[in-house]
């Protein structure tokens, strides 16, 4: 991260030992060392100060004191992220939010949550199950991944085909903006703030409290695992699903070497031979469901076996070999780079052809998990960093994937978010006039540039300049602030 | 005067205003009518240049919502940019440019049964005017409201450029999501030119199941009811208080909608319809006519405060209430205590506070200043004066 001084700190440090208590500050090198990647290892940088806040005042005064000393600061929930968006400064201040754990309040008849940012995403649902209900967005990290970075990543997970993102199921977030000022940023009346916000990877603010909207459990729940011959029939067997007017809660594809790769890990026991895997899952009222179900059936023909999940632990077992895909991988490459991007549907053949041709001429193994409901690929590029030069290969290849994405009117992210590692792709997905637009909101919550600087945007933009007139050196560059990419 | 009108002249059509090109009683000067994105851009560049304060215009159906704004040289028509820019049925997705109007939307995807699940609430209006108000219906509870369903919007700024934010894929967190934030901003951020929505399918079926209750507290607990079951209903809707009417919509397919309406009928009892109440989907009467957002559970309230007419989405607690002039001051008072309530329209010289107290209105004023450092764009007619 460039010519960085940590000799600034020590103060600051003082200063956050009064505001958070003397045991609630890490200084140590070993232990800042534990916080220097999030889930993206490729990135790391070692924190200048570590701090684990307890309350939203707390979190006010962090913010304040890193503004009085031109401080950057960053947020971290879990540290499950894929993109690097919670990369610490080793100039700046990590504030962690894991010891704010409590769910506040459960109102079943307003089917809502208000819970503390460090709550695992897992823990709302379990809270609220009882009583019928759920929290619908279920990133494949749930377990542990937090809420609060959620909210920063628009977190979506498998069945956002149906049910949304993050950003549909958060009614209001407080949060400390760049000011150190404790608001409370809601859909209306006003400006819709919190679309604004939820999503912006940090960069705007941190939230330390969100009022998140619960969503009654379904009646019936099925789930088919169905195996093909070739990958192109299982994209047809999407296609005819959708255009028959059926959403289901997620419909998921894995391709040969991906079934391979869950079949090493986990023992899914997926119908042998198969060229690729649908998971398809309706939910709903029983009367739409065994409509619907019988419909995908009939519509999954052409796949070699079809089985149905009888009860919840059958339900379970399908999913295994899908959700411990990526980790998997490792069984099968010593290293790997889990791509996410975005294609519209219909564009599947095509780019899935694409792709094989690119792993075909490079030599670059690529195993294919996808949400094929809403054309969210993720790639997964192998390599074995000891070959020299392999791990450049898989960077290229896991590059020119975005290329088909963009190629094809898609995404560089569908869900894992732009963070650190992605900045450098979005001006071949925007404009520059788009990124400096998309900056002024921005500007309007952090003119210092001192809240998570250097994510989601390759140039920084300098608040208040005339847009388009960016002659001189930005001072954040030139104080060491930011990078420029 | 004559230069002005030769310099828009030359980014699009346009002409002197006439005697009902009015914005809330505040005359225009001029009326310019783009027919691209590229034209608007121009538009707005040559406005800026003679800082023209500038009212974005659609259909005109909402054009008396809001305050009158402190000026108003330049009401940009958005008709002639109003054609479908493209319908990827296989992706369900949609495209269309602002001055679109939603029913012609609806009729272009409809031949492959397929629907913007967006409701309109006022009738005849434009893409751009129902996103710059932020306006949905009934079926809010189920689809969202518009924020929800576009996926990528294109904008003019005060300064004429052109930005895009969001796509056309309905996955997508690349960047800040500023469809969102143009979203209920009433022309104050800039023009509205494009944007892009996911589709659903159309139900093959509906139904509706209408109840009228005894008192407020009985269309809570049906609503509860409702909100309990597995029935997951399109829409909750109450509508008051004389009668006090409950109606749940059910969609779904042929074979399961008929069974799902007649158990949303032993919970709440009443009739099933094939179609909606009259009163379905449009906003309630009176003189002055607010928005009403509180957490479900206050719908007892909001009919105790609100005297007059009530209508809305019990489950999501949106509600439009139509109250007379005379006190409707007072009454917004109570009602703003357990929510907020946002005046949409009032008689002319009306004088009301419209917007009570709105939370982070600073960190508005600082998104407005970004945005339009000049307040140019329908100044006045936002929170806090914006």
């Amino acid at each position: 991260m460039g010519d960085v001084s940590t000799a600034g700190l020590d103060g600051l440090a003082e200063r956050l030992r009064v505001v958070a208590g003397a045991g609630n500050v890490i200084t140590d090198p070993a232990e800042l060392r534990t916080y220097e990647c999030d889930g993206l290892t490729y990135h790391r940088a070692t924190p200048g100060i570590v701090v684990l806040p307890d309350s939203a005042e707390q979190i006010a005064e962090i913010v304040r004191a890193c503004a009085a000393e031109g401080v950057p600061y960053i947020a971290r929930g879990s540290g499950t992220g894929l993109s690097g968006g919670a990369l610490p400064r080793t100039d700046g201040v990590l504030i962690v939010t894991s010891r704010m754990r409590r769910i506040l309040e459960i109102d079943i008849d307003d089917e809502r949550a208000v819970v503390e940012p460090g709550v695992i995403n897992l823990d709302v649902t379990k809270a609220v199950r009882p009583q019928g209900y759920y929290y619908a967005p279920d990133p494949s990290s749930q377990q542990i991944c937090s809420i609060g970075g959620n909210v920063a990543e628009n977190s979506g997970g498998a069945h956002c085909l149906k049910y949304g993102f993050t950003v549909n199921h958060v009614l209001a977030c407080e949060v400390v903006t760049p000011d150190g000022e404790i608001v409370e940023i809601t859909e209306a009346p006003g400006y819709d703030l919190l679309g604004a916000f939820v999503g912006s990877e940090g960069t705007l603010g941190i939230t330390t409290k969100i009022t998140v909207r619960l969503t009654r459990l379904p009646e019936k729940v099925e789930t088919l695992l169905a195996a093909f011959d070739t990958i192109e029939s299982a994209g047809e067997a999407v296609s005819a699903i959708i255009s028959a007017g059926v959403v289901p809660a997620a419909i998921e594809m894995m391709d040969a070497l991906s079934i391979e790769a869950a079949e090493a890990a986990v023992a899914c026991n997926y119908p042998p031979g198969a060229g690729a895997v649908l998971i398809v899952e309706l939910d709903g009222p029983a009367a739409e469901v065994d409509y619907q179900f019988a419909q995908v059936k009939e519509l999954c023909a052409a796949a070699f076996e079809i089985r149905v999940a009888a009860d919840d632990t059958e339900r379970a077992l399908i999913w295994r070999g899908r959700k411990s895909a990526f980790a998997a991988v490792g069984r099968i490459s010593p290293d790997y780079i889990v791509q996410d991007g975005v294609i519209p549907r219909t564009a599947l053949p095509e780019v899935l052809a694409r792709i094989d041709e690119l792993s075909g001429d490079s030599g670059v193994r690529v195993a294919n998990v996808f949400h094929a409901g809403d054309g969210n690929l993720h790639p997964l590029v192998l390599f074995d960093d000891a070959v020299p030069g392999a791990g450049e290969r898989a960077e290229l290849v896991s590059g020119q994937i975005l290329d088909l994405c963009i190629e094809h009117g898609g995404s560089i992210t569908g869900e894992h978010g732009v963070g650190v590692d992605k900045a450098k792709h979005m001006p071949r997905m925007f404009t520059e006039e788009d990124l400096d637009t998309m900056q002024m909101v921005r500007c309007a919550f952090d003119p210092e540039g001192l809240c998570n600087p250097g994510k989601v945007y390759p140039t920084p933009r300098l608040c208040g300049e005339v847009p388009g007139r960016r002659t001189r050196i930005h001072p954040l560059v030139e104080s060491g602030k930011a990078d420029l990419f | 005067m004559a230069p002005v009108i030769d310099a828009l002249a030359k980014a699009c059509e346009v002409r002197p205003a006439e005697l009902q090109d009015t914005v809330q009683g505040v005359a225009a000067s001029y009326v310019a009518a783009p027919a691209s994105v590229a034209e608007a851009s121009e538009l707005m560049r040559a406005a800026a240049e003679h800082r023209l304060a500038v009212v974005p215009r659609g259909a005109g159906t909402k054009l008396h919502w809001g305050a009158p704004p402190e000026r108003c040289d330049l009401i940009v028509e958005m008709r002639r940019l109003g054609r479908l820019i493209e319908h990827a049925s296989g992706d369900l997705v949609v495209k269309a440019e602002a001055g679109l109007p939603l029913r012609d939307l609806q009729e272009a995807v409809s031949g492959t049964r397929q629907q913007l699940a967006l409701d309109a609430l006022v009738p005849g209006a434009t893409v751009g005017g129902a996103l710059a108000t932020a306006t949905a219906g009934p079926r809010r509870l189920l689809y969202g409201s518009a924020r929800d369903l576009l996926i990528g919007i294109t904008v003019v700024r005060a300064d004429g450029v052109v930005a895009h934010a969001g796509g056309k894929v309905v996955k997508n967190v690349a960047g800040y999501d500023l469809g969102k934030l143009f979203t209920g901003s009433r022309g104050t951020l800039g023009l509205i030119a494009e944007a892009a929505f996911r589709l659903h399918p159309l139900p093959q079926a509906s139904a509706y199941v209408s109840a009228t209750v005894a008192d407020a507290g009985q269309a809570l607990e049906l609503t509860r009811a409702l909100l309990r079951s597995s029935l997951v209903p399109s829409a909750i809707e109450v509508d008051g208080p004389d009668p006090i009417t409950v109606t749940v919509l059910l969609e779904g397919f042929a074979g399961g909608v008929p069974a799902r309406a007649e158990a949303a009928r032993d919970l709440i009892g009443g009739q099933v319809a094939d179609g909606p109440p009259d009163w379905w989907g449009r906003l309630p009467d009176g003189e002055v006519l607010a928005e009403v957002r509180a957490a479900p559970s206050k719908l007892t309230a909001i009919f105790q405060e609100a005297p007059a007419h009530v209508r809305g989405s019990a489950g999501r607690g949106v509600w439009h209430v139509g109250l007379p002039a005379g006190d409707a001051e007072q009454t917004l008072d109570r009602l703003r205590r357990h929510g907020s309530a946002v005046v949409l329209s009032a008689p002319d010289g009306t004088a009301l506070d419209r917007w009570g107290s709105v939370p982070a209105l600073p960190l508005m004023r600082r998104v407005k200043d970004q945005f339009d450092p000049e307040h140019r764009l329908s100044p006045g007619r936002f929170a806090g004066g914006i």
